[in-house]
């Protein structure tokens, strides 16, 4: 390690590389967050009781995250299917199917927010076969998890995906040969391999689902307690012109995040530890 | 032979192909679908109107500065990461990465609490007339906060693949670090540099959330093409919102087929 470290040291640019990467880092990321994470004590911490005691902000970001676990829970059989697909299936028009996949993490959020809001509206195309039937999707719940669902589902693909090339297809067939039933062969030989990288897109989608704006308050509804998100009440704080409520409530949501992906990064470190285990054995 | 039986195949196809289209390809179709509704001439119309083109153009600016900023520092970083092994180092970029998990509306909000009227240099700002919330400065501070990471990620795995040997050679023959990074390092590592700037560009351009808060939503002034959108749509415009989204929606496709491509040739490249 240490001679690694000498050896390494040779290579010119060493200090340019470090100003102005500290710099970019400094003043785009660490001094805003700074002022999030400083700003709701300035006055000893009055504002932060204020904003625990507020049941508002405790619904938004229940809805916020429960919608955006269920919505990343859905997308894990269907990113499983997508991937599972692109890998394996002979499927013509793959080279399409996979550059749509990454459209969602493209197509700006408003314009997934109208267009969804639109399709599942009480006359779009979706929302009036649904509507048929009793179900109401625009303006409720439904409506979060769905425009969450089309936000989320690239993550789950392209973590599946390569773990997935690198699988040999003999081990599936090998189950098979073996005499274990379809059922058997999916969950003791192709899904175990697969629990990581599916927990890791999950994770990913997860994250990206909590703070998500633009595409969920076109369809959502946004009543407060019902269908309101925790990003909404903070534009909802700032329009009242309430910036420390607004600050104490976006660190409170910034932190519930970390803790939540930190939990989930320990669950994907046992996943994968007792594969380990396991392969051993 | 491998893969699945031919009966297992074609229900497996079926089912990527309804999951595609009823999730992926009806909402773009839609979208079309809603902005030609009136007519090509319509459509066309409605970008031609002076609000409009005042987003587009603002949008396009915007998005040129973030993105040379962001690749400039992102090269940078990438650089500092890759080629180098010291302490912080993951620290350092996990801090990187850090702008992709914090919401849009956050990343808008930390600026009022810098520039804001209410913000640490409020008061200062405001006395030497010096406008950055509610004007383009934010907006511009606030893409570049959520595009940050994109040339970072994208390059960071290439270029620790590759190593330095081919740098130290550049060294020992005399050429300096700038003259190495342009001939030796971002030659070998372009599909990724490029990918990168794409999705940098495609998220700068269709950011809303973040600029959305730091924006003071005036018409013609600082509305960028998605918060356009959201004025006209607000405003039963719908089919002026759709012809926007319509174009927003073409430049994402655009993207995301140009990288399908990039990857494709990298990937045929490396092996």
């Amino acid at each position: 390690m240490v001679f690694c470290l000498r050896r390494r040291d040779g290579l010119p640019g060493l200090s340019i590389s470090i100003a102005f990467t500290l710099v970019w880092i400094g003043l785009i990321v660490v001094l805003p967050l700074t002022a999030l994470v400083l700003r709701p004590w300035q006055d000893g911490g009055a504002v932060m009781l204020r904003v625990l005691h507020d049941g508002r902000m405790y619904a938004a970001l229940r809805v916020s995250f429960s919608c955006a676990a269920l919505a990343a829970l859905i997308d894990v059989p269907l990113g499983l299917l997508l991937a599972w697909a692109l890998v394996r299936a002979r499927l013509p028009g793959r080279r399409a199917v996979d550059a749509l996949i990454d459209l969602p993490f493209a197509l700006p959020t408003a314009v997934t927010g109208i267009t969804l809001a639109t399709l599942y509206g009480p006359t779009g195309w979706i929302g009036a076969l649904l509507a048929r039937a009793g179900i109401r999707v625009a303006y409720t719940p439904a409506g979060i998890v769905v425009a969450l669902m089309f936000v989320g589902l690239p993550f789950i693909v392209r973590a599946v995906e390569p773990v997935l090339r690198g699988l040999p297809p003999e081990l599936e067939e090998a189950g098979l040969l073996l005499g274990a039933s379809p059922w058997q062969n999916f969950r003791r030989v192709i899904l175990p391999p697969l629990l990581p990288p599916l927990v890791a897109g999950f994770s990913l989608a997860f994250a990206r689902c909590i703070g998500e704006y633009g595409s969920v308050i076109f369809i959502a509804g946004n009543q407060p307690f019902h269908s309101e998100i925790a990003p909404l009440l903070i534009v909802v704080r700032l329009q009242e012109f309430d910036y420390e409520g607004a600050t104490a409530i976006a660190l409170i949501l910034l932190l519930s995040a970390l803790i939540c992906m930190t939990g989930v990064a320990a669950l994907r470190r046992r996943v994968s530890r007792g594969l380990v285990a396991r392969g051993a054995a | 032979m491998g893969g699945p039986s031919r009966g297992g195949n074609a229900v497996l196809v079926a089912c990527t192909y309804l999951t595609v289209l009823a999730v992926l390809v009806l909402p773009v179709l839609l979208v079309m679908v809603e902005a030609l509704r009136a007519g090509l001439g319509a459509a066309w119309r409605s970008l031609l109107d002076p609000d409009a083109l005042s987003a587009i153009r603002l949008t396009l600016e915007v998005t040129l500065v973030a993105v040379i900023v962001n690749t400039v520092g992102g090269v940078m970083a990438a650089w500092l990461v890759t080629k180098y092994r010291f302490r912080g180092r993951a620290a350092l970029v996990a801090l990187i990465e850090l702008p992709i998990s914090v919401s849009p509306v956050i990343a808008g909000l930390v600026w009022l609490l810098l520039f804001g009227r209410q913000g640490w240099w409020g008061d200062w700002l405001d006395r030497h007339h010096i406008q950055i919330a509610f004007a383009t400065p934010g907006i511009l501070l606030a893409t570049l906060f959520v595009t940050f990471p994109y040339v970072a990620r994208t390059l960071m795995p290439l270029m620790e693949q590759q190593g330095r040997e081919a740098e130290e050679a550049a060294f020992l023959l005399g050429a300096g670090f700038w003259r190495t990074l342009w001939r030796v390092t971002l030659p070998d590592a372009r599909w990724a540099l490029l990918s990168g700037i794409l999705l940098t560009t495609a998220r700068a351009i269709g950011e809303f959330g973040a600029v959305s808060v730091v924006s003071g939503h005036i018409p013609g002034l600082t509305e960028t093409m998605p918060l356009h959108i959201e004025t006209l749509y607000n405003g039963y415009q719908t089919v002026a919102a759709f012809a926007m989204a319509a174009l927003l929606a073409l430049i994402a496709m655009a993207t995301v087929l140009l990288r399908s491509f990039l990857e494709h040739d990298f990937r045929k490249a490396s092996s």
